[in-house]
């Protein structure tokens, strides 16, 4: 499967009269994308904002950071199976409009929500803040459950990212990258002394805001198995969940996992990156044992030497960490797990649940505990007064100068278990 | 500004006065700076200046750690120092449990000290959670790399500027985390370190796996029929509304409340404080958290003897380990001062 990247760098976003994408500008008309928001009879009401790069703006509580995308050509549409007939996705060509994205925000559903800020000491943290946001700040019909809550603002984050995306379908790239995984066949017949690697990619699926959508499926109700790169390009993988802001994968870092980059940098010449294996985190016991017996099953079917594992979330989610990384070595696959730590605001605590001495290769992307102090931005997009309560902030927060005193927990991207981040910890 | 007072303590090899054969030499005070000393004085600067050195015998401070710490630490404080430097040890075994035993009692002085030695010296795993310790070569070939490291340090130390990350300061890992940024991001280190691990070639982890405390299970209850049962839970379980304010990650501490003559949680008086799991069935019925509603019932079916008047609560996602014991100390104390025979302990 082969797939086409044309990349489409973007420097601003402006409201206008005609949605287009012109010189590097996204234009929107405001009116329009809202009344297709609004289409979803759960929403209440529909904001748009814009945050760019260096000004002093924060968005909070911050659900689902989306990168617009649009299929050129090739099978299928963006995010199947969520906003788009399910089709397999993965090949022929896709654009991508770098440098900008949607973020959701409004009011809080859980405590898992997150802050960007635009600039200063919390703008260092987010990977968000290098970007043109087009901020969609949804509110719910009174008295919407939160399950229901959950699903529209996410669906409307996907609409907003669709609706852009399209706007550059016959715009021309200014790069084309191009991404290719061969049959298990072909890739041994062409690489047969390189060691065979594969990415396995764990999911956050522990209920409400905890939540991945694989094509559509709720990866709760799923086993582990296969997918192409590729795919995850294509918008395969949707988030639902904002675990804690820090170390959840946003449908941003799934449409750009840098684990899967990264291999593929490396492939045809130190290793031959083979695909991908998908497993969820599920809360219930037999679930694990389950999903990583399969996980590790599939490894050694594959016939691999290696694997990388990454994580998403804390704490339960450590047991599913490690349960992997031990089954998969116990079949002779060797393995990098990538994780963040809860080492306590001291740093002094034991930074997992759980650990193995198989785990012996570690990429850590920091202490999500660590204290930071985040100054008052002229502008809140969203609703500051909810630092104390979102996970990482406590009672007093939110500083009466507008500033906010949190752990590094609070804010989105900052400890990405994908390794999105060159933040660590030592 | 004057330059800061810096005390240097080496052993009788560095100080040119011989080596095993000499190893019994005891403590002395010398003004100025000898031996490796030199090198420190140039990477300080106009910073710092050895003002004196203190020199004993390996084998002399081994065999008499006692006397000997408490000769060295009073000739160091003599000079009234705003720093003391130890070694560095490199491999050598005695030295560096010299140079750990003199830092760790010149500290507990609240003078600022480092010290520098090879990762498998003795001294290093003795001391490295005490006082920072410069990880060094295993041998006096690397006294300029070595001083070049804890020079910028012992200055930063010094001068109670803030200390950054082990990786970046070149300290043995002391068990404290901190965070950086390192120049590549996470998932490139990742692919680096497996293609290492794949050729059989040296890869360093970025977090060493701890070892787990286990708990043993205490005894069995003979007659549940008369036994006074609590209910402690991680699950954030509290009174509609957090009065405490517990966090809802990383929690800060735990609340206790009154359930007396309550027979089942409501959507209505209680809810989760939890941010770590789907909230939305624990604020429907508590009661799947906390079982007030089934003991209750157990207790009228005379299966329980009764329910403790108290609960305890905290929220159990990514709460420190430190403060979970914290936690499970006082609670425990409390439960077992209230003759509570056994607790049924929920987590989520």
């Amino acid at each position: 499967m082969k797939l086409e990247l044309g990349i489409i760098p973007i420097n601003d976003i402006q409201f206008g009269a005609e949605s287009k994408v012109e010189n590097g500008t996204i234009y929107v008309n405001a009116d329009e994308l809202k009344a297709l928001i609004l289409e979803d009879e759960t929403l209440k009401s529909v904001e748009l904002d814009i945050a760019r790069p260096g000004e002093s703006v924060r968005i909070m509580p911050v659900k689902d950071v989306i990168e617009p995308r649009v299929k050129v050509n090739g099978e299928g549409a963006m995010f199947p199976g969520m906003i788009s007939k399910v089709a397999p996705v993965g090949s022929g060509r896709t654009n991508v409009l770098r440098g900008s994205a949607v973020v959701t925000t409004g009011k809080i559903v859980g405590f898992q929500e997150g802050i960007i800020d635009m600039t200063g000491e919390g703008s260092k943290y987010t990977p968000f803040s290098k970007l043109n946001n087009l901020v969609v700040i949804c509110e719910p019909v009174d008295g919407l459950a939160k399950h229901a809550h959950e699903k529209a603002v996410r669906m409307a984050g996907l609409k907003a990212a669709d609706y852009i995306g399209k706007l550059a379908k016959d715009i021309e790239a200014k790069e084309v990258e191009t991404y290719e995984t061969v049959s298990v066949k072909e890739g041994i017949e062409k690489w047969p002394n390189l060691p065979r690697v594969a990415y396995v990619l764990m999911l956050q699926s522990q209920g409400l805001m905890h939540d991945t959508y694989v094509y559509g499926v709720d990866a709760k109700q799923s086993l582990s198995t296969i997918i192409m790169p590729t795919e995850i390009m294509d918008g395969a993988i949707v988030s639902g969940n904002c675990v804690s802001a820090c170390d959840k994968n946003t449908t941003y870092h799934h449409l750009n996992n840098p684990v899967i980059k990264d291999l593929f940098a490396q492939h045809g010449k130190t290793l031959n990156f083979v695909g991908v294996i998908i497993t969820n985190e599920n809360v219930y016991l037999a679930d694990k044992m389950r999903s990583s017996d399969w996980s590790a099953k599939l490894c050694e079917w594959l016939g691999l030497d290696g694997a990388i594992v990454s994580q998403e979330g804390f704490g339960n989610p450590d047991t599913d960490l490690i349960m992997n990384c031990k089954k998969i070595e116990g079949k002779g696959v060797k393995t990098v797990i990538i994780t963040d730590e809860y080492a306590g605001r001291d740093g002094a605590s034991q930074s997992l649940a759980d650990a193995d001495a198989a785990a012996n290769a570690v990429v850590t992307g920091g202490n999500a505990n660590e204290v930071i102090h985040l100054p008052k931005m002229d502008k809140v997009i969203g609703y500051p007064e909810v630092a104390d309560i979102i996970a990482g902030g406590f009672d007093g927060s939110l500083q009466a100068d507008g500033s906010i005193v949190a752990e590094l927990q609070v804010i989105t991207g900052a400890t990405n278990e994908m390794g999105f981040n060159p933040l660590s910890a030592r | 500004m004057s330059k800061l007072r810096v005390v240097h303590y080496i052993n009788q090899f560095f100080a040119n006065i011989g080596g095993e054969e000499k190893a019994d030499y005891q403590p002395e005070l010398r003004e100025g700076v000898v031996g490796p000393g030199m090198a420190f004085n140039q990477n300080f600067g106009e910073e710092a200046e050895i003002v004196a050195t203190v020199i004993c015998g390996d084998s002399y401070f081994n065999e008499n750690v006692d006397s000997a710490t408490a000769t060295v630490l009073d000739m160091i404080k003599s000079q009234k120092p705003d720093l003391v430097i130890c070694g560095p040890a490199f491999n050598a075994g005695r030295y560096g449990v010299a140079c750990g035993t003199v830092a760790a009692a010149v500290k507990k002085e609240g003078i600022p000290v480092i010290t520098g030695m090879y990762k498998e010296n003795p001294g290093a795993d003795m001391f490295k959670k005490e006082v920072y310790i410069i990880s060094t070569k295993n041998s006096a070939a690397g006294m300029r790399d070595a001083v070049s490291k804890m020079a910028p340090l012992a200055l930063k130390v010094a001068k109670g500027e803030a200390i950054g990350a082990s990786a970046e300061e070149g300290y043995l890992p002391n068990g404290i985390r901190k965070n950086f940024f390192e120049k590549k991001r996470g998932s490139e280190r990742a692919v680096e370190m497996l293609v290492k691990k794949l050729n059989d070639k040296e890869f360093v982890t970025e977090y060493e796996m701890p070892s787990f405390d286990r708990v043993a299970p205490g005894e069995a209850i003979k007659d549940m029929s008369k036994a006074k049962i609590a209910l402690v839970t991680s699950g954030g379980i509290v009174p509609k509304g957090n009065p405490d304010h517990i966090e809802s990650s990383s929690a800060s501490k735990y609340g206790q409340y009154d359930i007396e003559g309550v027979t089942d949680l409501t959507a209505e008086t209680y809810e989760t404080a939890h941010g770590g799991y789907d909230p939305v069935y624990a604020n429907e019925d508590a009661d799947r958290v906390l079982p007030v509603d089934i003991i209750t019932e157990m207790i009228k079916e005379g299966k329980i003897g009764s329910l403790h008047k108290y609960y305890y609560a905290t929220v159990g996602n990514g709460t420190a380990v430190a403060n979970a014991k914290r936690f499970a100390t006082e609670i425990g104390q409390k439960l077992v001062d209230d003759h509570v025979d056994a607790v049924i302990l929920t987590s989520t």
